[in-house]
């Protein structure tokens, strides 16, 4: 019988895995280390979807509108529109498995403000909505474990995908499996039949800067990277505004603090200076996220300002401390000794979220037939800046979608053109002998010397000398490399800048101050390709 | 600071385990047991108090800040998380020692990596799912939420004396989640779930409750543990 192929089991690899056991197609849900440890499990605010529950006439129309206008029309509108759409469907179905959503009295679910959206958009469990959704959703799947539909592969790491050349003599390549290690054994296998690539964000390449796991290296996306799949936006990262530092990560304050009534302010001529009420009278705190961040960095940066950015949530009531934003509360008080309630917080921005990935259409497949991805990993509904509320929706979703893909359009390609053929075969042996014992690690030392170039030149506020210096510096680290696994991330973070140094305007969460401009004839993604000759960026053509 | 640990290495469960000194020195006063043996394994050359060079620790890690439960180990004894154990709390005028251990409960890997598959084939044995909607009154929702809250991380069976490996009774990791669940399904998966529940918590708990002092997500298992055997033993609903 078919399999697919699933890499990775956070919110979007779940998604996958769940809608094609309810299409009773058996998958492979691959992962190094648990579903309970995928970043997933730290979204905090919530789901955004045009429930309309909250009496203030929201539409899907609003939620396409404003998660386009916030990736400044760097989306593509028809996904998103899908997005949009099911969105409401995909909320009432986390409530059908237990999902224990805050509600109003009416029973309905309670929605929330976030930022960049006019209307309460946000379903939420309190403030830990992603280890809730993801308890309910690991149960959902695990059912289907039981009846054998869902095969969980822990402690495997995906290697590259096994590239087949398709039957009908055109050249083109399919990719017609995954090559995986076991890392408790050191065992590599090939795992035939397609695959949805659901591997999160690319922390890694910036360790300790970001508030997710840097678990999620970005070494599957730099592998697939090297193999020919096309990467879109990879020069927008999202700061999100409100971050603290604790050892070797940032920690995340969710935006819903600023939903419930959270300020921020700094120091000034010895008052406080509510710098994006006054900026930005409309949104004030909860503008979009690219905004903020970037008003942070120019106040902080002020030097008639007092350096540090707090959020002041003192105005809080009891009722929101208990029932919205409990383990927020108890976070801080653990982690700065501060009780928000009591003080204000110092914040900082901080590396978030990646809307640039893997290119995929609208139904979720990349350049190479046979590989979809989905999640964090891919460039897809977020354009030049994620909203808040969208993550888990878009990995939930865009899941959804690339399962339904796989088992309407793929598979019965994938099968025609390469099962069974001896090519295959041998290339499987050929590949296992490859990697066997040789999947490379990453000198730390590299890591480290990445992080400080991508650093240096990713920030908030960008621009052209230091982008170039940071392509030189990086192209000289290759030379360097010991073996493909630290070429393959050389060359990710190469595409990072050279996306950002091509992209001569300022959108969203890019932007240059040698460009402040937003230039209409540069609403397209970036793609970028990996040749012979190197990481290749271009605007896509049309 | 300085802080010298001592692990408990092993090259595979096939092999014996061996006590292994390491030195680290640090200025930051947030720093924790996970952060250090990060930078442990950071270093280009680690040399264990001996000076002899050693390979990397092997152990797991993901979130850094106990919301995915990875990192659960012995450390000083106690099962804790490694990235909530602050090496300022283990130490005096800038000195300290602290022993890590793999949690034991657990066949090891290697180092202080362990395989924590049978709490997943636990609630697999206890069938916590459910294919019909699930509709939840208010109490059933807080409760829910605390449920959901379990991390998997095991830490609850390490410190439990009921608790031992391929019996019957699968300890809080396994009542916690089900409290998810055990009031609000129906029909013959709620019958199944509680049955399993008595099987496999009440018939081998003797309420020790060592676990809701250990878990680390500061979950009150005691509330969801007298809710639970409410429904699924004494037939009553505190939900």
């Amino acid at each position: 019988m078919d399999c697919v192929n699933i890499i990775g089991a956070g919110l979007a690899g779940l998604s996958a895995a769940m809608t094609l056991a309810k299409r009773n197609i058996r998958c492979r849900l691959v992962s190094v280390q648990s579903s309970e440890r995928a970043q997933s499990v730290l979204a905090e605010g919530g789901i955004n979807g045009a429930l309309d529950t909250m009496g203030e006439s929201d539409d899907v129309r609003f939620h396409m509108e404003d998660t386009l206008k916030a990736g400044v029309y760097l989306a593509d509108p028809e996904a998103v529109r899908g997005l949009a759409e099911h969105a409401p469907e995909v909320i009432r179905m986390l409530r059908d498995l237990g999902v224990p959503f805050n509600t109003l009295e009416n029973g309905e679910i309670r929605l929330r403000n976030f930022g960049g959206q006019k209307k309460k958009r946000t379903a939420y469990a309190k403030s830990s909505t992603g280890k809730i959704i993801m308890s309910a959703m690991i149960d959902a799947v695990r059912r289907y474990e039981a009846e054998s539909r869902i095969l969980r592969m822990p402690h495997h790491e995906f290697l590259k995908l096994a590239l087949a050349s398709s039957a009908a003599g055109t050249g083109e390549r399919i990719c017609s499996g995954a090559v995986v290690r076991d890392v408790w054994t050191g065992e590599v296998e090939v795992l035939p039949g397609p695959v949805i690539l659901a591997v999160g964000g690319m922390n890694g390449m910036f360790p300790g800067m970001t508030t997710g796991t840097t678990a999620n290296s970005g070494d599957a996306v730099a592998a697939v990277f090297r193999q020919g799949v096309r990467l879109g936006n990879m020069e927008m990262i999202q700061y999100h505004p409100t971050t603290f530092g604790i050892a070797d990560k940032r920690c995340l304050v969710t935006e819903a603090a600023r939903g419930e009534g959270g300020r921020l302010f700094i120091e000034r001529n010895g008052g406080r200076w509510y710098f994006m009420e006054e900026k930005y009278p409309e949104q004030g705190n909860l503008a979009s996220r690219d905004v903020i961040s970037r008003q942070m960095y120019f106040v902080m940066h002020d030097p008639s300002c007092g350096g540090q950015v707090y959020l002041d949530l003192t105005e809080l009531g009891k009722e929101i401390w208990q029932q919205r934003l409990p383990d927020l509360r108890k976070e801080l008080i653990h982690y700065l000794a501060l009780d928000p309630a009591k003080s204000p917080i110092p914040v900082e921005p901080g590396i978030h979220y990646f809307m640039g990935g893997i290119e995929v259409d609208v139904g979720h497949q990349t350049n190479i037939r046979g590989l979809l991805a989905a999640g964090e990993c891919c460039c897809q509904y977020h354009g030049a800046n994620r909203l808040g509320g969208n993550s888990m929706l878009g990995a939930l979703y865009g899941g959804r979608v690339a399962a339904d893909s796989v088992a309407e359009q793929v598979m019965e390609g994938i099968r025609e053109e390469t099962a069974g053929s001896e090519k295959v075969g041998s290339m499987n042996e050929e590949l296992r002998g490859e990697e066997k014992g040789n999947a490379g690690e990453i000198s730390p030392e590299l890591v480290r010397q990445i992080a400080v170039i991508l650093g240096d030149s990713l920030g908030i506020v960008r621009k052209g000398e230091a982008l170039e210096e940071a392509r030189i510096s990086l192209e000289k680290l290759l030379p360097q490399c010991n073996n493909e696994r630290e070429r393959n991330r050389v060359y990710l973070a190469q595409a990072m800048v050279i996306s950002a140094e091509l992209r001569r305007e300022s959108r969203g969460a890019h932007y240059r101050s040698d460009y402040p401009e937003t230039e209409a004839a540069m609403a397209r993604q970036t793609w970028a390709e990996w040749t012979s000759e190197g990481v290749m960026v271009q605007f896509r053509q049309n | 600071m300085r802080i010298e640990f001592k692990i408990l290495r092993r090259d595979s469960a096939e092999t014996a385990a061996w006590w292994q000194g390491i030195c680290f020195e640090t200025e930051d006063e947030n720093a924790t047991v996970a952060s250090a043996l990060r930078k442990i394994n950071e270093a280009g050359n680690l040399v264990d108090t001996e000076g002899r060079t050693v390979k990397k620790i092997l152990w797991e890690n993901s979130c850094l800040q106990k919301k995915c439960g990875a990192c659960a180990m012995v450390i000083n004894g106690k099962p804790r998380l490694a990235c909530d154990s602050f090496l300022r709390n283990y130490q005096k005028k800038g000195r300290g020692k602290i022993t890590l251990e793999p949690l034991r409960k657990f066949p090891v890997i290697a180092d202080l990596m362990v395989d924590r598959s049978i709490l997943f084939e636990n609630l697999k044995q206890m069938q916590l799912w459910s294919r019909e909607e699930v509709h939840l009154t208010e109490k059933q929702r807080e409760t829910a939420y605390d449920a959901s809250r379990c991390l998997q991380c095991g830490c609850c069976l390490e410190i439990c004396p009921n608790y031992l490996p391929g019996e019957s009774f699968f300890g809080a990791a396994g009542f916690v989640p089900a409290a998810r669940l055990i009031a609000s399904l129906e029909g013959e998966e709620k019958q199944k779930l509680q049955k399993a529940y008595r099987e496999h918590v009440f018939a081998g708990c003797g309420k020790s409750l060592a676990c809701a002092d250990i878990c680390p997500a500061g979950i009150e298992v005691e509330r969801l543990l007298v809710r639970s055997n409410a429904v699924a033993v004494w037939k009553k609903s505190l939900f």
